[in-house]
């Protein structure tokens, strides 16, 4: 925990140096007419910027040090984060009701192990359904790729 | 003056568009209560975008019916399989599991609706007529004013939340330097945007809210291990029946926990700490103390009626002052603008029968609630039944879905991804995050009121300490800011060791 923790208050540190850097270039005193733009963003940066190193000395005298993640649960996790990933790259190009039948059937198959006929099934009307509530009921366009455009949408 | 407000409220709720959208709301919300992933507030910011061709108050009524359907189906999962759907059911799991698992499920499941209906009820009356006054006193507000209420609201994250006082700072300012980037209204310069096109827009809080909320819960929820293993449900009337006679014994419960959730509601973050606040305070007072934690029914009413009331009382700030009370009320904040109104105390003069009408369908939404979740709870328990590989792909679909919707955007979908790896680490390293999406939410408006304020005073802090009501609230403020420095101190005064740091969950 000590070490992700360290890593991300120096993370925070390095993003308030950003928002400090761009706050300077903006001016952080006082325009014609009030505060520049910059004035808010500087004085949240800094105030932060110094939450995070008294974090960081709070983290250097803390005597327990349990790990943030257990070496056995990090890839369940990740067996979560990396097919969702590649389900929003494939939305770009296949728009968002294929690749969403593409990731369900793959996800019940790969780890749920469910029968190809409950895969299959689930994965076609999901989104089909999804289809219809968004499209045709409300209205509310999704992404939509190469099959949408040649079935007419 | 108030009884034909509230009158030409009902005539606006009791349409029957209204009571349809009522039903579906509650029970889509109860839906979103029980899946672990979907809570109240990014419930109601994947539903946000089909609101926008409604007309206002449909669909606020629509938002408020999913918040009820959530706070309501929390206590289902905490009762019957020991998982707490909504952090504000946790200490609903410390009696009402056992209950179920002695096969008292139906009578513990009847007290927790009953004890959140009646909970809810009480808030709903108090803003019916504590609102319009309020309002009017707001009215006179100036800038100072509202930073002084701004202030107030990030301060009891930092001096009530529990935790690390200072986490809950960082986030805060997380929040308020976010919601920075962009294009600055004021002066019209592009601020944190380095050149990026895609940064000009800033980041919108309603994607914030998926992301940190729903994909960050999913992550937590696989490591920690989905196992569901639910308690029988059987639910008869005959047992509603008997439950509701045993129920009024424990009217000094009822009363003692709805004034708890109403008081610690309305601040930020109110709900979970007023639970269990009520829960301590009733084993406290109780003559069988040492039964509560092996399944008394008062140990379920207790927390409920808190949980409940909190959830309401959250309304009140924000459509007094338009500043909203957790992050559930914060995304129907940001609603309010989408659909073209003003959040704010000039509400309940410029659209009355938006205001009445949302009050009067908390009155009818709590109701059909009640009714719906008794009828329908094994149907809503067999939910969690789903397998866990078709729920996490179709979790993340819907939050991809209500990301996309916001702005026709495929960027905010990454965004949105983004914000679930950083809500999941966050998680894990008890930065909290509802104050961070309120910050998000309210820092433009904190800003705004930040420059005004200067501005009046010519650049003197002053400002803030020499009008009356600011300085009285700037005062709270301060203290609020200080407690956690001042409480080590006193208690080694007084000789007693210090206290753990010991997180509450705040996300309601």
């Amino acid at each position: 925990m000590r070490a992700a923790d360290l890593i991300t208050a120096s993370i925070l540190v390095l993003f308030g140096g950003l928002v400090l850097f761009d706050a300077l270039r903006l001016g952080v005193g006082w325009g014609t007419d009030g505060p520049r733009s910059g004035f808010f963003p500087f004085w949240l940066a800094l105030i932060m910027i110094v939450c995070c190193a008294i974090i960081m000395a709070q983290q250097g005298l803390k005597a327990i040090r349990p790990s943030f993640i257990e070496p056995g649960k990090l890839s369940p996790v990740l067996k979560v984060l990396w097919p969702a990933i590649l389900a929003v790259a494939l939305m770009q190009w296949l728009g968002l009701y294929v690749a969403s039948a593409l990731y369900m059937g793959f996800y019940m198959r790969w780890v749920g192990r469910h029968s190809w006929a409950a895969v299959i099934s689930l994965a076609f009307s999901i989104p089909l359904v999804t289809f219809l509530v968004f499209e045709r009921w409300f209205y509310v366009p999704m992404p939509k790729g190469p099959l949408e455009a040649w079935l007419g949408y | 003056m108030g009884f034909e407000n509230i009158l030409l409220g009902f005539q606006i709720a009791l349409t029957p568009f209204n009571l349809f959208v009522a039903v579906l709301g509650i029970f889509l919300g109860t839906i979103i209560g029980v899946l672990p992933g979907l809570g109240g507030a990014n419930g109601v910011a994947i539903l946000l975008p089909v609101t926008f061709t409604m007309p206002p108050t449909s669909a606020i009524i629509l938002l408020t019916s999913i918040y009820w359907g959530a706070l309501f189906g929390g206590a289902i999962t905490s009762i019957l399989f020991n998982i707490p759907g909504e952090p504000w059911s946790v200490a609903t799991t410390f009696d009402g599991h056992p209950l179920a698992r002695q096969g008292e499920g139906g009578q513990a499941l009847t007290a927790a609706f009953t004890s959140s209906f009646i909970g809810a009820l009480f808030s709903i009356l108090l803003i019916t007529f504590f609102a319009p006054p309020l309002a009017d006193i707001a009215l006179k507000f100036g800038p100072p004013e509202f930073f002084a209420i701004q202030l107030l609201t990030f301060s009891s994250f930092v001096g009530l939340g529990g935790g690390n006082p200072l986490k809950s700072l960082v986030a805060i300012l997380i929040g308020f330097i976010l919601a920075t980037v962009g294009l600055d209204i004021v002066t019209g310069q592009l601020r944190l945007t380095f050149g990026f096109t895609g940064l000009m827009k800033g980041f919108d809080f309603i994607i914030a809210v998926i992301g940190l909320f729903g994909i960050g819960e999913i992550l937590l929820s696989v490591e920690e291990g989905l196992t569901f293993q639910g308690a029988k449900t059987g639910m008869k009337f005959r047992v509603v029946l008997d439950t509701w006679k045993v129920l009024p014994r424990y009217w000094r419960t009822f009363v003692r926990s709805a004034f708890i959730g109403f008081w610690m509601g309305f601040k930020p973050g109110g709900a979970t700490p007023a639970s269990f606040m009520s829960y301590a305070f009733a084993k406290r007072f109780s003559k069988n103390a040492d039964r509560f934690g092996k399944g008394d029914l008062e140990g379920v009413v207790a927390p409920e009626t808190a949980a409940h009331a909190a959830g309401v009382a959250a309304m009140l700030p924000m459509l007094t002052l338009g500043i909203p009370g957790s992050p559930t009320a914060a995304v129907m904040l940001g609603g309010l603008i989408i659909w073209g109104l003003q959040p704010g105390p000039l509400l309940f003069k410029e659209n009355p029968d938006f205001v009445w009408g949302l009050i009067a369908s908390m009155y009818t939404g709590n109701v059909i609630g009640v009714v719906m979740v008794l009828a329908f709870v094994p149907f809503f328990a067999a939910i969690l039944r789903i397998p866990f590989a078709i729920l996490t792909p179709l979790i993340i679909v819907v939050c991809a879905i209500g990301s996309y919707a916001v702005h026709n955007s495929m960027l905010d979908i990454w965004y949105m991804l983004i914000f679930g790896v950083i809500g999941y680490v966050f998680k894990k390293l008890d930065y909290p995050i509802a104050p961070l999406v309120l910050a998000l939410v309210l820092g433009d408006l904190a800003e705004t009121a930040l420059r005004q304020s200067l501005i009046m005073s010519q650049g003197s802090l002053a400002i803030f300490f020499n009008r009356p009501i600011a300085g009285a609230i700037t005062a709270v403020a301060v203290f609020f800011f200080i407690l956690p420095i001042i409480t080590p101190w006193w208690r080694r005064m007084r000789g007693k060791p210090p206290a753990p740091l010991k997180p509450i969950a705040m996300d309601s």
